[in-house]
């Protein structure tokens, strides 16, 4: 890792942190108590009294030496305590200066005053002012940590490659001596488990645990490599405290105390320089002293102490140490807020090497210490007003979106559910009809059109991820994909609206609006930093959700070839401003379309009816038809539904609210945490299905099932056995599966002229039949020009008679044309205006 | 009428002395609430509290108790400050706790350090007048407001104005009122510009950039904006809420002098100042004189601002109604035939425009909003007959906007609110309105054209407004979903192109020559009273509660069984949909809170006269809304 090393001056070296032995701890103590006179608190919910300030001389001995020498860095010679062979770069994450155990940064009730330690620490039992923090103890625990945590079960990425039964972070040590990258990622949920009291130590006390953390790493890991070199001394990078997830929920007991919570960065600020020490200059005498800055304030020498000059001291800004900031402003993840309430942001401090790590639009887990500090803008007054400024240091980010370029990424949308939610869940999911349940819970105020519910229940829940990268074939599509299509006001948009409100990571366009560029992803500019971004599309932002597209067929053919790509590859291609890149968008589509002659005309297929290519019709799973059945129980059926849905009590009503909360949670843990596979009978059933399908057609000398089928039907039945929160698909999955495909091909792949179910209108966009009958008409058609001898040209309309004469069938208009232009492309006659010539 | 009343004036005290008393239990917060709710409720009380809207601030007493009719347009941060401090007495060195809560500025002398420092949560609402606030609401208010004499030292002095001078300038009426001495209006143009800024820069929407925009969600507002400091219940309050607020005026001229005068050098250091952009200090910290601070003690939602109805669900309130419920019937047929001759004699229109006027979301099921009833009025004569339309519906609801939907218009104007990330507040737009708000969407100014990009989102906007009664506001990011709940009615001269749940072709019978004449004279003929009650009337008929008896549930059914039998065609679930709407407005309208199997026939009855009139003339637009 580079760090940017744009800041005049070179970074401190000294080793305030680092409290290593008590002899160090008074030296700093010496050094640094000249920043305790102004006093503003850190913690305003706390008494922030010093007590430990016994040198109150604004500056008393000069530090250590002058400048530390670059020797301190890798020498060899200086072997001796761990923390001074290595540069301990300062952490402004931690809070602006640290005097660690004398300082008094977080108070706990009066009754903690008993427990004061001096710096000059007398035996074990001292603790860190104002905490329960034992600095050895503490240590001791942390270095036990280090070296026998074992986490069998790790599945995160980071650990990828570790061995997961050797202590994890004395591997990940190992990683850092090869590597020399001098940060520890210490998840705290390890620490919990591992000792908990350690645990709520490191939540309460960051800021003393932490350097303790620094200090205890380095000591392990220089006894390990004693050879390795690093930039500077290794900083422990807690993260994943689960202390607040929320930025709704931070409230004034947070300050001051480790938490972790997840948003998305709406903006970042230039990179700031901000002063750790100050150096300043006698003008008279040259006298040199440094000030270090204390929670932003420099408390400037007023006499010189070399030759007793007042106000000679100039700051010099040259030889001033400097260290990078950033501001970063985050703003809590939509998926967080309440309804009808506005998103919060919080202000949030990079420092050093975290600077620049995140741009706008990340959605990031940040972890830091929360921090509250009084405003006192003019100091010349004396009444300040009474409001805090919040702000979070960062000690650890971790982007929540960054895996979507690279592959899956589960644990980030990871919900946490309660134990009670998991048993109620479970609970549903061993009722037999959950099925039935879970799709009548669906959209419920909208009626009947079960079997298009469970279809749109089976696309939530999904099919199983399959990888086959390794062998060639790449992924395979775990998504279904759906379209209705049907009469105006049959409620597909509603259905549409329904799933997107349902789903967390959902996206609703109407094909009317969108084009291709809003769908894929578009390439912006930012206007602060004048930087290129890429901007993600509909698409792409329900990656692992569902896109609902509306007005299917008013879609312009430019943006639907789009969709070509996304679903069957689940990816999108881009190729703009320079910027090629292929992104994942695994989402699962759920259009809608109304037929082209704004009724549905069920003497037509589905193809000539939406007017769609069929490509991309054969890309959905199922395409279901909303049509307005017209039969006398099913009108009293939904007169009564609506009838109800308009006057139904408030209870019912809330009834119904829950459900769909339990629904939204259901679907969550089914997709989280269930990974059906496939087993021996169900595989049987599967390969009969397909070879029956095939069958069909095979009698009428037509193919009636393709390999998209087969597929389609393994996701259905995958997703099937997602409902009941089984890993294993069985055979009634594939039953299940079986009859949805064949409800929705009943309904939309019907030849309306013979009126066999025959996929070939789906997937040629053509019946069968159709093209046989259009065959026959230009060969009868070519036969009459034929039989009609030598004439150059004909009139078409006395053609076209001639041909109804003496066809048996009726021939109509659109027939007729067809079968000319088939000849046409045989070469043997061309058309021109109202005659026909032989060639 | 009690003058000495210390809650009213010195609020502050009142706290403080139950702060006093309480020995640092935290329950006195608790209290505090009770004491002023109990003072509220008295009979009366409330009105002796004087109102941010009618009241200038500057004849407002700083620290005192005032009100607040007001929509909540943006929800900041959450802060934190000092709930209880100390102070050091320099003279006696003797510490002396302090309340921080309802006040802005602590006092001098404050010990940081000292351990009983308290920190506590609060949130800043940034309020504004409700939006489209008709001028007889505002009037009305202002009157029975005037009625009692405020606690302040100001005296509301315009009883010498008359009516009939509101008619043609209402919009300035609370300006006028601000001048202690009834001025000619000449006069009183340039005085106004010196000495009440936030008004005088709504007239002119371009150059409130300049120095200070209110981020009214309509042009050409004005009021008082005011930054609500919420102490209790943060959860319960939702963006867009409409809310009465009784709360601590606060105007410290502190607050505008922070935030000025600020030593460069300091910036560099202090890392609290440096990460706020001026922009954003703009909107978040702005003059106490232009943006007032209220520290809300009490908040009440309002179902509606109708000034004419009681406000509170009380005792009176239900007399009121019952009362009330008795001539309904008679308000609703003098109504009916005000409004037929406003539509130019087309009895049906004006039944289809009565319905719309009352309707209302009363519930949403899942995505579905339950109630809304967007009406088409096509064929609307042309030359400005929409506009004189458009008034005398302002002059019936409390609440109204009129969106000309000309080509610029559409292409120029924000009408979906936007988080504008640099000022870190939310940008307002024209469809942030307040419940019940009668949007007139004035189609006939469209022209034939190119629609922009910000044009298509507009009319976007539109559609989803009246599809689905919600808003989607413009996170940059992502988008965030308000649902709304706005009466729109759609003016045209054919089909409109936005969706909508219900066209009237307007037949008018007969043909004035002069249109403006011809709807002047109709208006002038109403009395005042009479007018009144058709406000009260449309405000209450709203509030009814509603329901449909087994029995009629059965025949509704049969019906529409029957009605598919004949020509499944004809009657679709949407057309049945749109059927129960019309009858549950029709029963209430006239006062009725069940259906009956009247008024369920004459719902069918007057759905068919009018889609024998669309038939007549039915565009070929066949899309689905």
């Amino acid at each position: 890792m580079s760090s940017p090393t744009s800041t005049p001056g070179r970074r401190k070296r000294n080793r305030d942190d680092i409290p290593a032995t008590p002899k160090s701890t008074r030296r700093r103590g010496q050094d640094s108590s000249n920043g305790d006179l102004p006093a503003m608190p850190t913690s305003p919910a706390t008494d922030i009294a010093s007590p430990a300030v016994h040198d109150t001389s604004l500056f008393s001995s000069p530090r250590r030496s002058v400048l530390p020498s670059e020797v301190d860095m890798s020498s060899p010679l200086m072997y001796g305590t761990p923390s001074s062979r290595v540069e301990a770069r300062q952490r402004p994450d931690l809070g602006s200066i640290r005097k660690a155990p004398q300082v008094d940064l977080h108070s706990e009730p009066p009754s903690a005053d008993g427990a004061v330690a001096s710096e000059q620490a007398l035996g074990q039992k001292l603790v860190i002012w104002g905490t329960d923090v034992n600095v050895g103890t503490c240590k001791e625990k942390f270095q036990r940590f280090l070296q026998r945590f074992i986490d069998p079960t790790s599945n995160e990425d980071e650990n990828a490659g570790l061995d997961l039964n050797e202590p994890l972070y004395m591997q990940k040590l190992e990683e850092i001596s090869v590597v020399g990258e001098p940060v520890l990622n210490v998840n705290c949920s390890h620490v919990q488990s591992f000792d908990a009291d350690l645990y709520r130590q490191l939540i309460s006390y960051p800021q003393e645990v932490i350097p303790t953390f620094d200090m205890a790493v380095n000591e392990l890991f220089f006894e390990r490599f004693p050879d390795s070199i690093l930039e500077h001394q290794i900083q422990v990078r807690p993260y994943n405290a689960l202390k607040t997830r929320n930025m709704r929920s931070l409230n004034p007991e947070d300050i001051d105390q480790m938490i972790t919570i997840s948003g998305m960065v709406i903006r970042t600020s230039q990179l700031i320089p901000e002063m750790q020490e100050a150096f300043f200059q006698c003008q008279v005498c040259a006298f040199s002293t440094r000030v270090e800055v204390d929670r932003g304030r420099i408390a400037e020498p007023a006499v010189c102490r070399n030759c007793n000059t007042t106000h000679s001291l100039a700051l010099i800004h040259n030889r001033s140490a400097f260290s990078d900031k950033q501001m970063i402003k985050v703003q809590e993840s939509p998926d967080d807020m309440p309804a009808g309430q506005t998103p919060h942001t919080t202000i949030v401090y990079a420092h050093n090497d975290l600077v620049d790590k995140v741009q706008p639009g990340d959605r990031i887990n940040i972890t830091g210490i929360y921090r509250a500090v009084p405003m006192r803008e003019n100091p010349r007054q004396s009444n300040v007003k009474s409001v805090y400024k919040t702000h979070i240091d960062v000690i650890h980010f971790r982007k929540t979106d960054e895996k979507r370029l690279h592959g899956l990424d589960e644990d980030s949308d990871q919900k946490l559910f309660t134990e009670e939610r998991v048993q109620i869940l479970k609970e549903l999911a061993s009722k037999p009809d959950v099925y039935d349940r879970l799709s009548s819970a669906l959209a419920p105020s909208i009626y009947e059109h079960e079997d298009i519910k469970k279809g749109i229940l089976l696309q939530l829940f999904g099919g199983t991820r399959k990888d086959f990268s390794q062998t060639g074939r790449g992924n395979f599509r775990a998504e279904v994909n759906i379209l209705l299509c049907g009469d105006p006001g049959t409620s597909k948009s509603q259905l549409l609206q329904y799933v997107f409100n349902l789903v967390p990571r959902g996206q609703y366009t109407s094909g009317k609006g969108s084009s291709a560029v809003g769908l894929t992803a578009y390439v912006m500019k930012d206007p602060e930093t004048k930087q290129l971004v890429l901007q993600t599309g509909a698409l792409v932002l329900s990656d692992n959700g569902i896109c609902c597209i509306d007005e299917f067929d008013k879609m312009s053919d430019s943006t639907r070839s789009v969709l070509h790509e996304v679903m069957e590859q689940q990816t999108l291609s881009i190729a703009k401003a320079g910027i090629i890149c292929q992104l994942n968008a695994r989402t699962s589509v759920l259009a809608a379309a109304n037929p082209v002659e704004s009724q549905w005309n069920p003497k037509k297929t589905t193809i000539e009816n939406i007017q769609l290519p069929h490509t991309l019709l054969s890309r959905f799973d199922l395409i279901f038809l909303m049509l307005d059945p017209q039969d006398e129980a099913y009108d009293r059926r939904l007169a009564h539904h609506l009838v109800a849905l308009y006057y139904q009590s408030e209870e019912q009503i809330e009834e119904e609210f829950l459900d769909m909360a339990v629904l939204k949670d259901y679907i969550a843990y089914a997709r989280t945490y269930i990974n059906p596979r496939l087993n021996e009978e169900a595989s049987q059933a599967l390969i009969e299905a397909y070879v029956d399908m095939r069958k069909i057609g095979s009698g009428r000398g037509m193919v009636s099932a393709y390999p998209r089928q087969l597929e389609s039907l393994i996701r259905l039945a995958e997703a099937h056995a997602k409902v009941r929160f089984s890993d294993k698909v069985e055979t009634i999955d594939v039953e299940e599966a079986k009859r949805l495909q064949r409800e929705a091909l009943k309904q939309s792949a019907t030849d309306p002229r013979t009126g066999f179910v025959d996929i070939s209108i789906l997937t040629t966009g053509m019946s069968a039949t159709a093209r046989k009958r259009k065959e026959e008409v230009a060969q009868a058609l070519k036969k009459m020009i034929q039989s009609k001898g030598k004439t150059p040209a004909m009139k078409y309309q006395q053609l076209f008679d001639d041909l109804r004469g003496q066809s048996e069938a009726a021939i109509t208009k659109d027939m007729f044309e067809e079968a000319l232009r088939a000849l046409a492309d045989e070469d043997y006659l061309t058309v021109t205006g109202k005659t026909v010539r032989l060639l | 009428m009690p003058s000495s009343h210390d809650w009213i004036n010195k609020p502050l005290g009142v706290v403080e002395a139950m702060f006093a008393q309480s020995n640092s239990n935290p329950e006195w917060e608790a209290k505090v609430l009770e004491y002023f709710k109990g003072q509220l409720k008295e009979k009366e009380s409330h009105s002796w509290v004087p109102s941010l809207n009618d009241v200038p601030l500057h004849y407002l007493k700083p620290n005192s108790l005032v009100k607040f009719r007001c929509l909540v347009q943006d929800m900041f941060d959450p802060e934190f400050y000092m709930g209880v401090y100390e102070t050091v007495d320099p003279s006696t060195k003797a510490n002396v706790l302090r309340c921080g809560k309802y006040k802005d500025v602590t006092e001098c002398g404050v010990d940081l350090n000292s351990r009983n420092t308290v920190t506590a949560e609060r949130q800043t609402f940034y309020c504004v007048p409700i939006p489209g606030e008709s001028p007889w609401a505002k009037e009305i208010s202002f009157l029975s407001a005037a009625r009692v004499v405020p606690s302040t030292s100001y005296v509301p002095s315009r009883q010498k104005r008359s009516y009939e001078e509101d008619d043609d300038d209402m919009d300035t009426q609370p300006q006028k009122q601000r001048e202690p001495h009834t001025e000619p209006h000449g006069n009183g143009d340039s005085k106004r510009q010196e000495t009440e800024a936030p008004s005088s820069q709504t007239t002119t929407p371009s150059d409130c950039s300049s120095h200070l925009d209110l981020n009214f969600p309509l042009p050409g507002e004005r009021g008082p904006a005011c930054l609500v400091k919420v102490y209790e219940g943060l959860d319960s309050f939702k963006l867009n809420d409409t809310l009465e607020i009784y709360g601590i005026l606060s105007v410290n001229p502190v607050l505008t002098v922070l935030g000025e005068e600020k030593d460069p050098s300091l910036l560099l250091l202090n890392p609290t100042e440096s990460m706020e952009t001026p922009e954003e200090q703009r909107a978040h910290d702005p003059p106490a004189s232009l943006v007032p601070r209220l520290h809300m003690l009490y908040a009440r939602p309002l179902q509606h601002n109708n000034p004419l109805l009681p406000s509170a669900p009380t005792e009176d309130q239900s007399a009121f109604v019952s009362s009330f419920l008795v001539e309904m019937a008679s308000v609703r047929a003098e109504l009916l035939a005000y409004l037929t001759h406003v539509l130019l004699g087309d009895g049906l229109a004006a039944e289809y425009l009565l319905l719309h006027l009352i309707s209302d979301v009363y519930t949403r099921r899942d995505v579905l909003p339950l109630g809304k009833f967007t009406l088409n009025l096509s064929g609307c004569p042309l030359n400005s007959y929409t506009e004189r339309l458009y008034q005398i519906v302002q002059q019936l609801v409390p609440c109204s906007y009129r969106l000309s939907m000309s080509l610029h218009t559409m292409n120029s104007m924000r009408l979906v609110p936007k988080k504008d990330y640099v000022a870190n507040r939310l940008v307002s737009g024209a469809l942030q309105l307040a419940r019940n708000t009668s949007l007139f969407l004035d189609e006939t100014q469209l022209e034939q054209g190119q629609l922009d990009s910000s044009g298509v989102r507009n009319i976007t906007a539109l559609g989803n407004l009246i599809s689905w009664q919600k808003v989607d506001y413009d996170f940059s990011y992502h988008q965030m979903e308000f649902p709304c709940n706005i009466n729109v009615l759609v003016t045209s001269e054919g089909r409109s192109l936005l969706p909508s749940d219900c066209q009237v072709p307007l037949q008018p019978q007969v043909t004035p020559p002069n249109m403006e004449e011809y709807l002047t004279t109709i208006h002038m003929a109403q009395f005042t009273s009479q007018i009144n009650k058709f406000r009260v009337y449309l405000s209450l008929a709203r509030t009814l509660d509603y329901s449909i008896s087994d029995e009629v549930t059965k025949a509704v059914e049969d019906d529409f069984v029957d009605m598919r039998k004949d020509d499944p065609q004809s009657v679709t679930a949407e057309d049945l949909h749109r059927m129960l709407v019309v009858a549950r407005l029709l029963s209430l309208s006239l006062g009725q809170t069940t259906l009956s199997r009247d008024g369920w026939m004459r719902a069918k009855h007057i759905d068919m006269l009018r889609r024998s009139r669309t038939e007549q003339q039915k565009s070929l637009n066949g899309n689905e809304p």
